[in-house]
């Protein structure tokens, strides 16, 4: 390995760190009844679902290593059963590792 | 400093029914063992999920030693993906503020926004007395960042009975999760197209540029549906 891995771990905790730290700062000017805290709150969740689109469609690591419809089928049928068991999160989570392993170890 | 209580609270949330907990620990576990396999040692895996606890930005210093990309690459790349913390803080500490809290802790605080503990926060934070919120919320994060130190360490630990195939169904855990999370979150016509055209505009811009789609993608979708929320 190249670099020091602990200089690696530092660079990555303050580069998060940042965002987190700016955005305390901003916070302080943000009223929550605002257009502005409304908008930030429209941001935060389309660049989460941004991020989540991304790992599905387009993964790095374990995940590209499943084909691209094995994908997909495994979110679809998991949103399916989200939404059958009147929203209960541990049913689809649990399945989705199951049925991806099951999956992905017979195709 | 901080109210025993509330912080008790705001801890014991991650054994709610629809706690991240599973999902956290899953993708965690699938850390750990990565870790291992591209040589780190537990001190250094340990102290990576603790100072930055973001997954994301974890996959890709892993991704980076592999190629041994420059510490600056690393900085840029991490700063990139976990950008998005930057919009869930203000989407969240507006709620949190108070008076009688001290600034400092606000700074400090902030370490344990990552997307598990922030859902807990916005699921509950009306039902917590306003002056305790910042109190419940370092609770929540708490045990967040616990449930992900230990499952550092659990993955670590099991890494080389892992199979590739368990790992491939560690790393779906933690995806399909937060998209019932988001698909749950869809009550108003606003936060419906934040989440749909989100997916649908990072995708696109990930054609223009693969390091700036989420953020690109993100900023695009969240204004169009804010814009869009408030004309109806």
């Amino acid at each position: 390995m190249a670099i020091n891995v602990l200089l690696a771990i530092l660079a990555t905790s303050l580069a998060t760190y940042l965002s987190r730290f700016l955005g305390v700062i901003t916070s302080k000017k943000v009223k929550e009844n605002s257009k502005i805290f409304k908008w930030f709150n429209c941001l935060a969740y389309s660049t989460l679902s941004a991020l989540l689109a991304r790992i599905i469609i387009f993964p790095a690591g374990a995940l590209a290593e499943v084909d691209y419809l094995i994908r997909f089928i495994v979110v679809f049928v998991c949103l399916i059963i989200f939404l059958i068991s009147k929203k209960n999160f541990v049913y689809p989570t649990v399945l989705s590792a199951l049925l991806l392993t099951l999956l992905s170890s017979n195709l | 400093m901080i109210n025993i209580n509330y912080f008790l609270k705001g801890f014991f949330c991650i054994k709610s029914a629809n706690s991240p907990a599973i999902a956290l620990f899953a993708s965690f576990v699938a850390v750990g063992a990565l870790f291992k396999s591209i040589g780190l040692n537990i001190q250094e895996s340990i102290l990576s999920t603790s100072l930055t606890y973001a997954l994301p930005g974890s996959l890709i210093m892993a991704e980076s030693l592999i190629v041994g990309a420059s510490l600056l690459n690393i900085f840029l790349a991490v700063w990139l993906v976990n950008a998005r913390l930057y919009p869930m803080t203000v989407s969240l500490f507006p709620l949190l503020t108070h008076k009688s809290q001290p600034r400092l802790k606000y700074y400090l605080a902030c370490h344990f926004i990552a997307v598990s503990a922030w859902l807990i926060m916005k699921e509950n934070y009306k039902s917590v007395d306003r002056k305790y919120r910042l109190d419940y919320w370092i609770g929540v994060g708490a045990a967040n960042l616990s449930v992900a130190v230990l499952a550092t360490v659990f993955g670590f630990l099991i890494a080389d009975y892992l199979s590739k195939d368990m790992m491939i169904g560690l790393a779906i855990v933690n995806p399909v999760y937060f998209i019932c999370v988001m698909v749950a979150a869809m009550k108003t016509i606003q936060m419906s197209l934040a989440v749909i055209l989100g997916s649908v505009f990072g995708i696109l811009f990930y054609f223009v540029s693969p390091e700036w789609c989420i953020l690109f993608g993100g900023f695009t979708a969240g204004s169009l549906a804010f814009f869009i929320g408030e004309l109806y």
